[in-house]
């Protein structure tokens, strides 16, 4: 129930972004006004206390690679890395317009000639990494919400099954991901044999990983869910004689979408941490495998461009998080 | 009197408990005619809700049963439609699919789309409820909610018609603008009705019959009172009239001299758990 209750506590806090700024517009009373400047004012306060505490501390860390990255090297690294990212589309475009002149000359020569068509071989920039890590966590967070929400129904209809399943999710849900990622990368790797694979090896494990990290909070907190319906409308449901999926589909289901919802939000935060530990292990493609090159690579920005990836990280969970509950705000009767 | 249209006989309802069976019913008989407005009353915990679970089929009695035109009742369904105490309306649907669903799920043969749209619509004017089709439970009164909840089991046309205290839970005020509605509408159906109550005034006034149910456990059907009280009635020349107060004499009797129960206050008695609304809709009452 822990899961639950974390969840509860993060959904309170700022309503954020999309009221302040509706509210700005609209003439305000000098006392909301007030209202929301002290609203936007101690958030903040934090961040530059934050930031101030984080520039003065930075110098102070030496490390192999010189001093701990203050606040201006990352932004800095920031729009380098972002810089890189423009250089590398403008060279991306260039290959792709020579290739398709030459290309076009060749078939100008003769028609019959096979042309041959190539993806641009630069290495993948930071967005790109983000991109992908997004791409990965989204599919292993579908496939673990498509096993967990129907599982979870049936674990929470039916008591008997659902004492037999108990003991598994206990002892499954605290398994760190490092844990499951040897045996994953074995199995996909032993399993997934095809000339022409439709995914990415790398992109399947790291997918089944978060799948298996992440699926608990939604079973657990759907069979709670489900348990959990009000008497009185099982009742109802009795006296009009539903038939199982009718009753499945029309009581069970929307009474316990507030609950599936709380744990899909634990999940995808799940999700997210478990997926960047796997890519740096794994060595697939993403956010995680940026953050290890980088601390191989060891030159003097590794640190900066790391820290970048922290933030983005933490950022990106947090928007997350915020598009879930969206969702959830327009799906659930409750909010 | 006409043929009897539903007879329980010989019920007792015994649930297992760590200590051994406790035996809550003991041979309840009960004959009731088509059209007649019954009520249950005695203290709580005396097995009221108990009996007319056993009648909506929820539950199952232990030994004896329950005849409904000529069919043994063995397992719930909409010919005996039950108004819960608190509504029991899906939060997650508005007051039309409320009823809906029930309609949907009685008439899907029998009835085409129009023709259960406007059934939908009638029971909700029944009980003067279609202004608010479109609003949530959560958006209306504790009183509003329960009309609905009143809707949804008439619009199942049920051959008995189950109110699990239906009033319990609302403030004096609505409960008796409530009753009111509800004579009318009896008025008008002439439904077998079975309603559960701790009400004296609400039993004399709505019923034809009251059973006065012993305490527990072992309870069982203590007086059989005929209230032969001409209709329309209205509560307020009522009050003066002897006959009325004559009745409701013989069950407070009944109650707190013949039945008379000592319940231990401590503290761990709790009241009703549901705070009681007035007809104002919730929203509207929070805005102002």
């Amino acid at each position: 129930m822990t899961t639950i209750t974390s969840a509860k506590n993060t959904s309170q806090p700022p309503r954020w972004l999309g009221q302040r700024f509706r509210s700005l517009g609209e003439s305000l009373t000098p006392g909301q006004l007030a209202a929301t400047g002290r609203q936007m004012l101690l958030p903040l306060i934090g961040i530059l206390v934050f930031v101030g505490f984080w520039h003065l501390a930075a110098p102070q860390v030496d490390t192999s690679l010189g001093s701990f990255p203050g606040p201006a090297q990352v932004l800095e690294q920031s729009g380098q890395l972002w810089q890189e990212h423009v250089n590398q589309r403008e060279r991306a475009d260039k290959f792709i317009a020579m290739q398709e002149e030459r290309n076009a000359r060749i078939l100008a020569d003769n028609p019959e000639a096979e042309v041959r068509i190539r993806d641009y071989p630069g290495a993948p920039t930071f967005p790109d990494q983000i991109l992908t890590s997004l791409v990965t966590v989204l599919a292993g967070f579908i496939v673990a919400t498509a096993i967990a929400v129907p599982l979870g129904i049936v674990v929470g209809l039916n008591r008997h099954f659902q004492a037999a399943v108990n003991p598994l999710i206990q002892v499954f849900k605290p398994v760190s991901p490092l844990a499951w990622l040897p045996l994953v990368t074995m199995v996909v790797s032993a399993t997934y044999v095809s000339d022409d694979p439709m995914f990415e090896k790398s992109f399947l494990t790291s997918m089944i990983t978060v799948t298996l990290c992440s699926l608990w909070p939604t079973l657990i907190n759907t069979s709670v869910g489900v348990a959990a319906v009000n008497p009185d409308l099982l009742n109802v449901s009795r006296v009009l004689r539903l038939s199982f999926w009718t009753h499945v589909r029309k009581v069970v289901l929307p009474s316990s979408v507030p609950m599936i919802f709380t744990g899909l939000r634990v999940s995808l935060g799940i999700a997210w941490m478990v997926l960047i530990a796997a890519e740096m292990l794994a060595q697939s493609p993403g956010l995680g495998k940026f953050v290890w090159d980088e601390f191989q690579n060891g030159s003097s920005q590794s640190l900066s461009r790391i820290m970048v990836a922290v933030l983005a990280i933490g950022f990106i969970g947090f928007v997350l998080d915020r598009v879930m509950l969206l969702i959830q705000r327009r799906v659930a009767w409750n909010e | 009197m006409s043929k009897t249209h539903l007879e329980l006989t010989g019920v007792e309802m015994a649930f297992d408990t760590p200590k051994g069976p406790f035996v809550a019913l003991d041979n309840i008989n009960l004959k009731i005619q088509k059209g007649e407005f019954v009520s249950l009353i005695g203290h709580s915990g005396c097995g009221k809700s108990t009996v007319l679970n056993i009648v909506a089929g929820l539950l199952q009695a232990t030994k004896g049963g329950c005849v409904l035109d000529g069919h043994e009742v063995n397992s719930p369904g909409p010919e005996r439609a039950v108004v819960f105490q608190n509504h029991a309306l899906m939060p997650w649907l508005t007051v039309y699919e409320n009823v809906e669903l029930a309609v949907q799920q009685v008439f899907r043969k029998s009835m085409g789309k129009q023709e259960r749209r406007d059934w939908i619509h009638h029971n909700l004017e029944l009980v003067n409820m279609a202004h608010a089709a479109d609003k949530r439970p959560g958006e209306v009164s504790g009183g509003m909610a329960q009309r609905v909840g009143i809707a949804r089991a008439l619009a199942m046309k049920p051959s008995v018609l189950l109110m699990d205290e239906p009033f319990g839970a609302l403030d004096a005020l609505t409960r008796a603008h409530l009753q009111d509605s509800l004579m009318e509408i009896q008025q008008e159906l002439n439904n077998t009705v079975i309603m559960i109550t701790h009400d004296v005034d609400e039993a004399v006034l709505l019923s034809d019959r009251i059973i006065m149910m012993t305490n527990g456990p072992e309870a069982t059907v203590g007086e059989d009172l005929y209230i032969d009280l001409p209709r329309p009635r209205n509560r307020v020349t009522l009050a003066d009239n002897p006959e009325y107060v004559r009745y409701r004499q013989e069950v407070l009797r009944f109650l707190y001299e013949k039945q008379r129960k000592l319940e231990h206050i401590s503290p761990r008695r709790s009241g009703k758990p549901e705070a009681s609304e007035g007809e104002q809709p919730k929203a509207r009452a929070a805005r102002a």
